[in-house]
């Protein structure tokens, strides 16, 4: 009974998907979809090597340092980042005064209450704070920006395919639109206030070309500040920003596994040693010994089988 | 338990005899993963998916017990409570990713034990009910990870349980308030979160209850083993302790190894960028995907394209997902061949790893772009998986002609196979199970 409605059951949903399949290929055949120009026409992030990267990955300090510092002077113009705190920052090397004057310098103050009336007014910043946002609320960052909110870019390298490789790649990825989409698809042209950028998924963007010029930002540590330059310190730090434990998980991490590796050796020579006992000696070894073949084609006529095979 | 030369607990001090004879839970123990369970000698690696699912229960019951102990079940804070896991709690880091990872992990040992069984016929008699609890199990596991997904309010947890909870309202009549009732709302929202929460805390538990009842259930016959031949007498098998315990023991280190490296060096390759990024209602994702482990049902699900019998797209789209777990239930009496192991059933064999590869097929489709060629091949696995179950397997157990089974266990190890066995229910004398 199970099998007789086991196959009924069975058919139905067979023919459903071949149903499915064949009225797919028929409207495929009928209007062959086009291709989409974000399909043609996105790329994929460009490569970038840091020193976060791999399982022995550490941060280069200085190279985080110089991204704070791209981001203190251009990024945080706009983009919050809600999630660090100053106090963190301690981490990247500053000292203690220099996260209180860091922060007693943001130039976006923390909201706070008036002591005296409690109306709302603001306060310098402390390194027990986190990075104080741009604008108030969502609405005056949209208001602020065409209607395009800058989203928070403490988890940025998380929250994107591609990670750091996918920043630094929209950072230094503005360009013209090329003249061969514009031939193609004459209504794709980027709108008043988008820019071009094949690396973003739809290729247009509200965000202005962030780093323009070199020498945008003034390194004290004599790297030269090219757009690319300031592109990557800039992805380095967001890496640092959506993963501050990134060293202790590494760390951690090389332990562990050596741990493990001893564990699994001491294991497997201990599941030897009591096991041996217990396999036993055969004197007649595998199916080509010519007594085993004879065996087994005695068995093989016994069942009534071929005997080849 | 089992078998008649099962050794019976016997207590080596005083200590342990006053307290057997107060409360026998040393003797249930020994019985059950000590020296008093024999298990069949010729298990091979696959029979060690079992206790690692187990090991990974403990794992995900411990790292989610702290992890909760830091967690706000609250639409507008949830998610910076992960990031307050994340950042400021001691090690939560790795709190979160053992637990995230944890459940990949859980499920690949998973999948590899039900597939084993579907291989060595673990689930055919006597152990029809072992197989049964084992799905059930699958199905609590399935729910829990879903509500565990959700939890962190990422955009893939909202418009996963958007999704998922929306499979209700493909019902007619009664399926939008259904939908509502279980969400409490109209949307996803604080009520949502919180008695997902509150499930998700509670579904691991009733897990455990029904993994107890899993190996309570196959203590009675025994396990299986790779030539599916009843256990016939104490030379077909060894003391589960020492021997099984360490097989277990260093394979569970070198699969604890594998999970390791992958929760301390690439915690969120498994995972999706998309739930970085705060739940928001108004903005939906480009493409809405579930985790790996559900991809082969929600290619099932998005392949119904055509509304057959007057029955819409959707409906068959969610009936088939829940029919391809449920059909499991009704494989000991789908497959009706006697012979347990696939290495004794040569067409059978052919036909399980086609499904296997039609199985990892419709997981890429699952989680891929939806192109008109993925789903034309998604279909294409979908059909063949229920033809496989329904009309494929009992044709095959009908028409096949079985290889010559060992005569016992302990000859197959011998390479002995002058003498044939009889498959289960067929033997003149009953095989050497239970009591």
């Amino acid at each position: 009974m199970v099998r007789i409605i086991g196959f009924f059951v069975g058919i139905g949903f067979v023919l459903v998907m071949l149903f499915s399949l064949g009225s797919g290929a028929i409207s495929y055949f009928n209007a062959p979809p086009e291709a989409s120009v974000e399909h043609l026409y996105h790329k994929e992030p460009r490569e970038l090597a840091l020193a976060s990267d791999g399982p022995f990955g550490r941060f280069d300090r200085q190279q985080v340092q110089r991204g704070l510092q791209v981001y203190t002077e251009v990024c945080s113009g706009c983009h919050s980042l809600k999630l660090v705190a100053f106090r963190d920052l301690r981490e990247l090397g500053y000292s203690e005064a220099e996260v209180k004057k860091y922060a007693a310098d943001f130039k976006t103050e923390v909201p706070s209450i008036n002591p005296q009336t409690g109306e709302a007014a603001t306060r310098k910043g402390t390194p027990a704070d986190a990075f104080p946002s741009p604008y108030a609320n969502e609405t005056a960052g949209r208001a602020a920006n065409n209607n395009a909110l800058p989203p928070d870019l403490s988890l940025m390298t998380k929250a994107r395919e591609g990670g750091a490789a996918y920043v630094y790649s929209l950072l230094t990825g503005y360009q013209n639109q090329p003249a061969a989409l514009l031939k193609q698809f004459p209504a794709s042209k980027t709108p008043n206030g988008l820019h071009y950028n094949p690396y973003f998924a739809n290729l247009n963007l509200a965000m202005p070309p962030p780093l323009t010029a070199e020498g945008q930002v003034s390194y004290s540590d004599g790297t030269k500040p090219t757009v690319d330059q300031m592109a990557k310190d800039v992805a380095a730090f967001l890496v640092w920003t959506a993963e501050p434990k990134l060293e202790n998980r590494h760390r951690a991490g090389i332990a562990v596994v050596i741990f493990l590796l001893f564990g699994t050796v001491l294991g497997y020579m201990a599941y030897q040693n009591i096991w041996a006992s217990a396999k036993r000696k055969v004197a007649l070894k595998g199916p080509l010994e010519p007594a085993n073949q004879a065996k087994r084609s005695r068995a093989k006529a016994k069942a009534g089988m071929p005997p080849q095979g | 338990m089992s078998f008649a030369w099962a050794k019976p607990y016997e207590p080596k001090s005083e200590l342990g005899r006053w307290f057997d004879e107060r409360l026998p839970l040393p003797r249930l123990v020994y019985g059950a993963i000590g020296g008093g369970y024999p298990v069949p000698r010729n298990l091979n690696y696959f029979w060690n998916f079992g206790v690692l699912s187990g090991i990974f229960l403990t794992i995900q019951i411990v790292t989610g017990i702290v992890l909760a102990m830091h967690y706000y079940a609250s639409s507008d804070q949830a998610f910076n409570s992960v990031e307050h896991i994340m950042r400021d709690v001691n090690a939560g880091w790795m709190l979160r990713y053992a637990h995230a990872n944890g459940a990949s992990f859980f499920f690949i040992a998973v999948y590899i034990h039900i597939f084993r069984g579907l291989f060595y016929g673990s689930y055919k008699a006597p152990r029809e009910l072992i197989w049964m609890l084992g799905l059930v199990i699958y199905l609590l596991m399935m729910a829990t990870a879903f509500m565990g997904y959700v939890l962190p309010w990422g955009q893939m947890s909202y418009w996963g349980a958007q999704v998922i909870t929306g499979f209700f309202s493909a019902f007619p009549l009664v399926g939008e308030p259904i939908r509502i009732w279980l969400l409490g709302g109209y949307a996803p929202d604080q009520a949502a979160l919180t008695r997902f929460f509150s499930l998700h805390y509670l579904l691991p538990f009733v897990i455990f209850g029904v993994v107890i009842l899993h190996i309570w259930s196959l203590h009675i016959p025994g396990s299986n083993n790779p030539t599916g031949v009843d256990v016939k007498d104490e030379a077909d098998t060894l003391p589960f302790h020492p021997f099984y315990t360490a097989k277990d023991g260093w394979f569970a280190a070198l699969f604890l190894l594998i999970y390791c490296a992958v929760l301390f060096f690439a915690p969120n390759a498994l995972g999706h960028p998309d739930n970085y990024i705060p739940a928001n209602p108004l903005a939906t994702p480009a493409h809405i995907v579930p985790e790996w482990y559900f991809w082969p049902f929600y290619a099932i699900l998005r392949s119904c394209t055509f509304n057959l019998f007057w029955i819409p797209a959707k409906l068959w789209g969610v009936l088939a997902m829940f029919a391809s777990i449920l059909l499991l239930f009704f494989l000991p009496w789908l497959d009706r061949s006697p012979v347990r192991s696939g290495n004794y059933r040569p067409v059978f064999k052919r036909f399980f790893w086609i499904l296997v590869a039609d199985v990892l097929l419709l997981g890429y489709i699952g989680g891929a772009e939806l192109t008109p060629l993925n789903t034309a091949l998604g279909q294409l696995a979908a059909a063949y998986y229920f033809a496989h179950f329904l009309i494929i397997l009992p044709l095959v157990s009908k028409f096949e002609r079985p290889l010559p089974l060992p005569s016992s266990i302990t000859a197959s190890v011998l390479h002995g196979e002058d003498e044939e066995s009889a498959p289960y229910g067929l033997a003149k004398s009953a095989p050497a199970a239970a009591h």
